[in-house]
């Protein structure tokens, strides 16, 4: 990973990767925390993208909720979600000029080769397949921390 | 000794039980691979976390389809919520029902929708009896000091 001085996402040695996990449905919000905490990441859940954008510190106006040194090394989101779907945030946090180098992996039920390809050429890190199983999750930690 | 692992025995038998009649997937087993000693109670927690919101869900199908003119996308909002949560937890036959029902909304078929909430119904009170059952022999085990 490049190591950038307005960089908000390389991890330092020693350091436990944050992580943003934002999906509408309470059940896979407590799985996918579980599954991080598991991989040894700090969890913070959002139920939607418009609080996502708010914690992350991309609302207009708004300041960055997570306090200073909790800066998120990840956002894993779910595609289908009602009013902002994870594209969209996506499309948002790939917008911005603080935000757009955290890797950003969309989670999604359906397997729909355009919504794939979609979503990695606007830059997601990576597309899984729901339901999240630990492999999926090593996997993508693995990625970040090394 | 021998009472638990009678006890033991059972429960690994009623389990297998659960998966060859296609009540649960392995993405159950998931679940149980996340219970550790910082989260001994996770499977019950989330499992009583998705009785819940399946309730209100159901409740929910219920009334719209009740109503005179009938929301189907609302309806097919709270399916894939359904869907979602149940394929999750590694529900599988709520999960395929919730398939069909999604079919059911895009065709606008009311006959359909309703033989789909039936059926989810009666799948849903299954599972949650069956899993009740798993419990209570899981609680029997820790009680009598296995």
């Amino acid at each position: 990973m490049a190591a950038s001085s307005s960089s908000n996402w390389v991890m330092e040695s020693g350091d436990v990767p944050h992580v943003l996990a934002v999906d509408d449905n309470l059940i896979d919000r407590k799985l996918v925390e579980k599954l991080l905490r598991n991989s040894s990441c700090k969890v913070t859940t959002a139920e939607n993208g418009p609080r996502a954008l708010e914690l992350l510190g991309l609302t207009s106006g708004g300041q960055n909720n997570m306090n200073g040194r909790s800066k998120v090394n990840m956002i894993i989101t779910d595609y289908c979600m009602p009013g902002m779907t994870g594209y969209e945030l996506l499309k948002k946090i790939k917008e911005s000029s603080v935000m757009k180098e955290v890797p950003v992996v969309i989670m999604s039920s359906e397997n729909i080769p355009t919504r794939i390809n979609k979503c990695l050429e606007e830059g997601a890190q990576m597309f899984i397949l729901k339901p999240l199983k630990q492999s999926d999750v090593r996997k993508l930690t693995c990625q970040l921390m090394n | 000794m021998d009472g638990i692992v009678q006890l033991q025995r059972q429960l690994v038998d009623y389990t297998a039980s659960l998966f060859h009649e296609g009540f649960l997937d392995d993405q159950f087993n998931q679940l149980q691979q996340l219970q550790d000693e910082s989260n001994p109670d996770f499977v019950v927690e989330v499992v009583t976390l998705f009785f819940e919101d399946a309730e209100r869900l159901l409740n929910e199908l219920t009334k719209t389809l009740g109503q005179p003119s009938i929301d189907f996308k609302r309806l097919d909002a709270h399916v894939h919520q359904l869907k979602g949560s149940s394929s999750s937890i590694g529900a599988q036959r709520i999960h395929r029902v919730c398939i069909s029902f999604r079919n059911s909304c895009e065709e606008q078929n009311v006959e359909g929708c309703l033989k789909n909430l039936q059926q989810v119904k009666q799948e849903y009170s299954l599972v949650k009896s069956k899993l009740e059952t798993l419990f209570r022999m899981e609680q029997q085990i820790l009680a009598a000091g296995g």
